[in-house]
């Protein structure tokens, strides 16, 4: 058991309680924001309300998770210097550059275009409006590009020397496309998509349920349903490409991912088991035979190494590992089943109709998230003991503060984020209970505003109505 | 590239972004300073949605200057930031409860409403001391010990330091109030005017105070003013007097823009003046240290080929973050539009 007052587990602890929560709220931006791309691109090609209704619900939900992301990612930028020092001066000519790209090139692309997209609609035109949107959607995936770039790297090193214990750029092309970083981004982006998708369908679903029925709403299942039919699949090739690359390049967390502490020929795919550190053992192992080795190397007889190959010292700790694995792989295939039995439903026309797959819906929303964290968990504690694999230590990585220094800012940090993301996650929840406002009846005021305006006012929704589709003409904004 | 001093060349890249963000974020921490003393409810409504649509824009200068001195200098990123934990934790809190406060004020009803109104105001109010803070223990000097940190917890906490903190507090409320100057009208002008008259008052003292307290306690900043108190070596001293002499300039630039009712943007410009002297005056007080006063821009210089990696994308990428930034700012120039968001 690690000593929960020492300096190394409180950092651990913190910079782990910080970007978990903080990535909860990428994992939902980059997905949403590419959405209201989607959504903005859709009303202004097509005209249709419908559209228009959901960007404006979902674009107050994006507005407070995108400031609560801020903030929280504003904390991870100073961490690395408070509480992991050692680690910044030892990587800092490799990583900084990286992150300094993230700021220059993301992060004031996103705050100064988001701006517009929420506040601009009154003064700029249509397609400057619809253009910030997109903006903002290639900037958090920008962002995510440089981030991954940056965390794959200390997965898998490349393209360095080290020079007095201090890490020297060799090649910057090998360090930003180093090997396990194309598998991780896009795994990471599909994640972050199919978290925004599930939570659609959710919400959706929830309003279905609870009678608020309209175009919008069932636009929001449609829209949610395709997606997801064709990302789950796309992840699942991602995902299993991505284990592919583990298995190459770090073959001790594939080994603590599967379970293994053996080296076998032709290794079983364990499906449940409870790994004993200490006696370096599985209790009440269920498996299959081969069908491991099948997996990640593609032939049954491939040779997978286990746990007892490395000392003791050099393993990750086994059980997290196992478990967030088998969690994240065990809601991928939850997902699976959503989608096809959505995409079934959808062609015998009962999507929105039928209450307990419904409810399934409702039940998937959060998962996500959870799959997102179960996910980060199996690669950063699996990349343990070491900060940079294989290289550096997370023990030689640390700050020179007490113990005390981070016990006590961690009680502060998990005190305000508690409170501050629960009310947070509260007001959105007020907003999904709302559900996109009915346009009712608009049609039936056909006087109040000039139609042909070329500026919309997002504060006027009847106004925007009409000028979305005019009730007596049926023109559509151009 | 061997002729080309890069330490110094990010140096300014990193000088101009912090100058940045004071002086954008200032701003707008100085609306929640400023905030609870508001008239009335609508103007508090009228003086968040001045700012809500550049804030974020101004704290990302905080992650560039957090994020470009861990890449252009890790090992002075490495050594002050341990120096300053608490400091910084304290604004990284604060920060968080004043971000929020933005998106969460127009969903909350009721008392909650209040709550988020005093988050908003304690939030900038405190990033704001805190960042008066890691000032003032930086023109005390940090010590290091082979280059890492070598000090206590509570290094950080002197009366000169704490000083400072309620300095920038005033300083921030001055451009805080001077930024209402521009963007407010009837009522609410007539008190952003006079917020902007006792700021301005309160900063020029402690502006007065910090000129005098620094020479006497004799520290390495006094120094390099030629200050060995009680002896003065002019010959240093005389070339830099222009800065204190334009810092009174525009300060009585300043009281004059306040009392002409017809000046709307002059107030704010003088301010940004003063800070920008004051800042030019820090530097002069830093040079060549970038942890004043053990750890020099060469000393902590990341390896030439990173910081020549990412300064070929800043040559190309901060002017163009400047352009877009001045767009935002001129899309939403003019009088603040209450109706203008997507509430």
């Amino acid at each position: 058991m690690p000593d929960i007052f020492d300096m190394l587990f409180l950092a651990r602890a913190q910079f782990a309680f910080t970007i978990a929560f903080h990535i909860i709220f990428p994992s939902f931006t980059i997905g949403l924001a590419s959405y209201l791309a989607m959504l903005e691109g859709l009303w202004l090609k097509t005209g249709k309300e419908a559209y228009l209704t959901l960007y404006r619900f979902w674009i107050k939900i994006f507005a407070i998770t995108f400031g609560m992301g801020v903030v929280s990612g504003v904390v991870m930028s100073y961490q690395f210097g408070t509480n992991w020092s050692r680690f910044s001066e030892v990587t800092g000519n490799i990583l900084g550059p990286l992150l300094g790209y993230e700021v220059l090139t993301a992060f004031f692309l996103e705050a100064s275009f988001l701006a517009i997209m929420l506040f601009g609609w009154n003064r700029v035109g249509r397609k400057l409006h619809f253009a910030s949107t997109c903006i903002v959607a290639i900037g958090t995936l920008i962002s995510a590009f440089w981030i991954l770039a940056a965390n794959s790297w200390m997965h898998t090193p490349a393209g360095y020397e080290i020079r007095d214990g201090i890490f020297y750029a060799i090649s910057w092309l090998e360090i930003i496309f180093n090997p396990s970083f194309p598998y991780r981004f896009f795994h990471m982006v599909l994640a972050a998509y199919l978290t925004t998708a599930f939570v659609v369908v959710a919400v959706a679903a929830y309003l279905l349920i609870s009678g608020k029925k309209n175009p919008a709403v069932i636009t929001m299942m449609k829209m949610g349903i395709i997606f997801i039919c064709i990302v789950v699949p796309l992840q699942m090739i991602a995902g299993h490409e991505h284990g592919v690359s583990v298995f190459e390049h770090q073959p001790v967390k594939l080994a603590a991912m599967e379970g293994h502490w053996e080296t076998h020929t032709g290794a079983p795919l364990v499906l449940f088991a409870l790994p004993d550190e200490e006696k370096e053992k599985n209790h009440l192992e269920l498996a299959i035979p081969k069908l491991g080795s099948l997996i990640v190397a593609h032939d049954i007889n491939a040779e997978i190494r286990g746990l007892k190959e490395w000392p003791q010292e050099e393993r990750p700790p086994v059980a997290i590992v196992f478990w967030s694995f088998r969690i994240m792989v065990g809601i991928g295939i939850l997902m699976l089943f959503t989608a096809f039995a959505g995409l079934w439903l959808f062609k015998t026309g009962k999507l929105d109709s039928n209450k307990n797959y419904l409810r399934l819906c409702l039940l998937m929303g959060p998962t996500g998230f959870i799959a997102v964290i179960a996910g980060w968990f199996t690669a950063e504690v699996g990349r343990q003991p070491y900060t940079v694999y294989g290289l550096m230590k997370t023990i030689d990585s640390t700050s020179p503060v007490t113990a005390n220094s981070v016990g006590m800012s961690l009680i502060v940090f998990a005190f305000t984020y508690i409170v501050v993301f629960s009310a947070g996650f509260g007001y959105i929840l007020k907003l999904m209970n709302k559900g996109p406002v009915d346009p009712s009846h608009p049609e039936t005021d056909f006087e109040s505003k000039p139609v042909l305006g070329t500026r919309l006012d997002i504060g006027d929704y009847e106004h925007q109505l009409k000028i979305s589709s005019h009730p007596i003409t049926g023109e559509k904004p151009g | 590239m061997e002729s080309i001093d890069l330490p110094l060349i990010w140096a300014a890249i990193l000088a101009i972004a912090v100058f940045m963000y004071v002086l954008l974020d200032g701003f707008d921490l100085g609306i929640g300073i400023l905030f609870p003393f508001a008239p009335k409810d609508e103007d508090r409504d009228l003086m968040m949605a001045s700012v809500a649509p550049v804030w974020d824009g101004n704290e990302t200068w905080l992650v560039l200057g957090g994020g470009g001195l861990f890449a252009a200098f890790p090992k002075a990123y490495a050594a002050l930031m341990p120096s300053i934990y608490m400091p910084v934790g304290f604004m990284l809190i604060a920060l968080i409860f004043r971000g929020v406060a933005f998106e969460f004020r127009f969903s909350a009803k009721g008392v909650m409403h209040r709550v988020w109104n005093q988050a908003f105001h304690w939030g900038s109010t405190v990033a704001a001391f805190s960042q008066g803070l890691i000032l003032g223990a930086m023109v005390q000097g940090i010590a290091l010990e082979d280059g890492r940190f070598a000090g206590g917890m509570f290094d950080w906490l002197t009366p000169f330091s704490f000083f400072t903190g309620c300095a920038l507090v005033w300083g921030y409320a001055l451009l805080g109030s001077t930024w209402l100057i521009i963007k407010t009208e009837n009522e609410l002008l007539h008190w952003s005017r006079q917020m902007a008259v006792v700021s301005m008052i309160v900063v020029i003292i402690c502006l007065v105070i910090v000129s005098l307290v620094v020479p006497l306690m004799d520290w390495t900043a006094a120094n390099r003013w030629g200050i060995h108190y009680p002896n003065i070596d002019w010959s240093i001293l005389l070339p830099l007097a222009p800065i204190p002499v334009l810092t009174a300039v525009c300060c009585w630039l300043l009281a004059k823009s306040l009392s002409d009712r017809k000046s709307h943007h002059k107030p704010f410009i003088f301010s940004i003046l003063i800070f920008a002297l004051g800042y030019i005056g820090l530097i002069f007080s830093f040079y060549p240290y970038i942890i004043p006063y053990s750890l020099t821009i060469h000393d902590a210089a990341a390896a030439p080929n990173s910081q020549a990696l990412l300064l070929a994308g800043t040559l190309i990428l901060l002017p163009m973050i400047l352009a877009y930034t001045a767009y935002v700012y001129w899309v939403f120039r003019g009088k603040v539009d209450i109706h203008a968001g997507y509430h």
